[in-house]
């Protein structure tokens, strides 16, 4: 243990910035992830796979000399169509299913996501430079890097465009009527297949946004994409479905607490501390479940 | 049912057949030395993997082709046998056992990394399989007395002490802070205790002492932490990975410090992902191009790099040196050794005492290389922003003076 972090007070503001920066891209994440299990009823193993992919097509536009922040408008386009392209494959099948199946099915393209993409670029770590400084306060004490700060910026843009997007538009409309009946929606002339496809296009699409800001900001490396996975299972679960101010003050809440963990604990236990959390969420959860059920009996 | 009879007895008789030619293919069949290796040709350590083989089919060639393998006055040649252990240690533990059980190898050459050294370690030793390995340095490897484990590079807990030693020369002998950031897991953990042994030695004093998680890819804690104690020394270890994220963060958080080592830069192509913000870092290597051994195969370091610049397009990391140079060490002790019985094969390679391209080697009685000191190279880089690595420790090889202390960023 290693209370540093409440002796210094810059420290203190350093970790806090640190934590909501990032917490905001884990929440952008966490959204898609959200809405595709709202509607569809699917979590999605591979959704950290899908943040790592996009994240190759930022780092590949990189090496061909094009500014890896124009993979924030590439990416996405081109995870769109990957995405309706896995949903025609393999979620289509599983769509009305069981949910462990869903489970199985997704956990099955996470692995053949990881392995095709060692396959295709190789086993380095590699990043996209995006050359953007630093931002110096309280007299150089606290450093916060642009990059970062442009994650969090683009990371704020998507969601809210997402969000009227999914108010006014008539396939957000649609969306919306399938979460929250699939079968009614389906009698009154929603066509709930290109629902499905599209939210899962939608999906990938964030997943690709948030990928390319990742590799400007941090590494990425076909065997990463797990703990991205986690953290966004656990921002929906804390924030509930489609709840879109809860995935995004969790998401914040998970960065804050990721980063003090990382200053108390250990950076070993940084990824351990979210774990936890998430085993401590679900039986409280389930502890406060059980109460209502006494209530109603 | 009878006909399903029939076709059972024949695929059986073909699998009989099948399994038998195998075996006689191996061992040493006409003028053949049939070595086995498992490699990791895919999963996470399949680019080191890759620059592993490369330098052992590299001297394969070379060596059959300047003479071979002269055996009781008659001419041999190497050959190698390949399976891919997918970078998964139960994999290349099953794969060793494949190799030697049915394959009927002989005589094993190392896969890549540390842990998977580790797994098939047990396998050769309980076969009485001589293997020389290049690519598991951990020190875990040579402490459990392994008879038949040779290991041509130098063991981890010597990759960063250099740098100690250094930082106290460089403070007039004086002892000096050390902040220390190492990965949990085998390797870079050998690492730390060299540098812990090192701090003991000149009296040095430890500030900060991290572990970095597998799945690293941010350490801002660990560099603001290192911003407010203002350490003399920052190591890092955490295989590629770290050394990426190291030099990222540190150029984007502005952290001074006036020296900076870490491992794995060549394998990070340090230089070439971050160009001009990896300037100064310290960086430990096995090996280097511009070093002076010599040998008969590959005469230096430049001309290795030269030849295998042009079989491969790319310049030769250590993993790949070090690779190239454990076929040497099996030439040499066969033909010492006379003989292809594997006993007197194991002591030939335990009486190893010679120099190659790669350095000194001679092993000590757990069977690590004990002849040959690791290199520390920093990268320098011109007005250009062109960055290369000059080696700068141990003096002996030095090609450029060590630049300490690193300048801050306000004035870079």
């Amino acid at each position: 243990m290693d209370f540093m972090v409440f002796q210094y007070p810059m420290i203190t503001v350093q970790a806090c910035l640190d934590g909501l920066l990032l917490g905001i891209l884990f929440a952008l994440i966490a959204y898609g992830m959200a809405l595709q299990w709202g509607v569809m009823n699917i979590i999605n193993i591979a959704q950290g796979d899908l943040v790592i992919l996009g994240g190759y097509i930022a780092y590949f536009m990189y090496l061909y000399g094009i500014h890896p922040a124009w993979g924030v408008i590439v990416s996405p386009i081109i995870m769109y169509f990957i995405g309706v392209g896995i949903y025609k494959l393999v979620i289509n099948k599983v769509v009305d299913r069981d949910l462990f199946i869903s489970i199985l099915a997704t956990f099955g393209i996470s692995i053949l996501f990881m392995q095709l993409m060692n396959f295709a670029f190789g086993a380095d770590v590699v990043l996209a430079n995006s050359g953007y400084g630093t931002t110096m306060l309280f007299d150089n004490n606290v450093t916060l890097p642009n990059s970062k700060i442009f994650s969090a910026v683009i990371s704020i843009v998507f969601a809210i465009c997402l969000v009227i997007y999914m108010k006014k538009s008539k396939l957000g409309r649609a969306i919306r009527a399938t979460a929250q009946n699939a079968r009614a929606a389906k009698i009154l002339g929603v066509d709930t297949e290109k629902v499905y496809a599209a939210t899962f296009g939608i999906n990938a699409a964030l997943c690709g946004v948030a990928g390319a800001l990742i590799s400007i900001t941090f590494t990425i490396h076909p065997y990463m994409g797990l703990p991205y996975t986690i953290r966004s299972f656990m921002i929906v679960i804390v924030a509930g479905l489609g709840n879109l101010p809860g995935v995004a003050m969790s998401g914040m809440g998970l960065g804050v607490f990721e980063e003090f963990a990382d200053y108390i604990l250990g950076t070993e236990f940084r990824i351990g501390a979210v774990f936890l959390l998430l085993v401590l969420i679900l039986v409280y959860r389930r502890f406060k479940l059980s109460r209502k059920r006494e209530y109603l009996k | 049912m009878k006909i399903n009879r029939i076709i059972l007895s024949f695929i059986s008789a073909v699998v009989i057949l099948f399994s038998t030619s195998v075996v006689s293919f191996a061992k040493v069949v006409g003028d053949k030395i049939v070595l086995g290796a498992a490699i990791s040709l895919t999963g996470k350590y399949s680019s080191n993997g890759v620059h592993t083989q490369n330098g052992y089919n590299m001297a394969v060639d070379r060596i059959n082709s300047m003479g071979g393998v002269k055996v009781g006055g008659k001419t041999y040649k190497f050959e190698i046998i390949y399976y891919d252990d997918e970078s998964n240690p139960k994999r290349a533990a099953q794969l060793a056992e494949r190799l030697i059980s049915q394959d009927g190898v002989e005589f094993m050459l190392g896969p890549y990394s540390s842990g998977l050294t580790k797994a098939i370690a047990p396998v050769t030793e309980k076969y009485g399989v001589p293997m020389v390995e290049a690519n598991g340095a951990s020190r875990s490897l040579f402490t459990k007395g392994y008879k038949y484990l040779f290991a041509v590079l130098a063991p981890a807990n010597l990759y960063l002490d250099v740098a100690i030693d250094l930082a106290v020369e460089k403070n007039n002998g004086k002892p000096v802070t050390v902040a220390m950031a190492f990965e949990q897991d085998a390797f870079s953990q050998d690492v730390r205790l060299g540098v812990l042994d090192a701090i003991k030695r000149t009296g040095s004093k430890k500030v900060i002492d991290d572990k970095l998680p597998k799945e690293l890819n941010d350490m801002a804690a660990t560099l603001v932490k290192v911003k407010q104690m203002k350490p003399d020394v920052l190591v890092v270890s955490g295989h590629t990975k770290g050394a990426l994220t190291a030099i990222r963060q540190i150029a984007e958080m502005k952290v001074d410090v006036p020296m900076l080592a870490m491992t794995h830069c060549d394998a990070a192509k340090l230089s070439k992902q971050h160009g001009k913000n990896s300037q100064y870092a310290l960086c430990a290597s096995q090996w280097h191009k511009t070093l002076t051994y010599k040998d008969n195969f590959f005469k230096d370091g430049m001309k290795y790099a030269a030849d295998f610049e042009k079989e491969f397009g790319y310049d030769p990391p250590y993993q790949s040196a070090e690779s190239s140079a454990a076929l040497l060490v099996f030439k040499d002790a066969f033909e010492r050794a006379n003989s292809f019985d594997q006993k007197k094969v194991r002591d030939a390679l335990a009486a190893t005492n010679m120099q190659t391209f790669y350095g000194n080697i001679k092993f000590a009685e757990g069977g690590q290389n004990v002849d040959k000191p690791m290199v520390l190279f920093q990268v320098m880089c011109d007005g250009s922003g062109k960055c290369e690595n000059k080696v700068v420790a141990p003096t002996k090889w030095a090609s450029a003076k060590l630049i300490h202390p690193i300048p801050k960023w306000s004035e870079r």
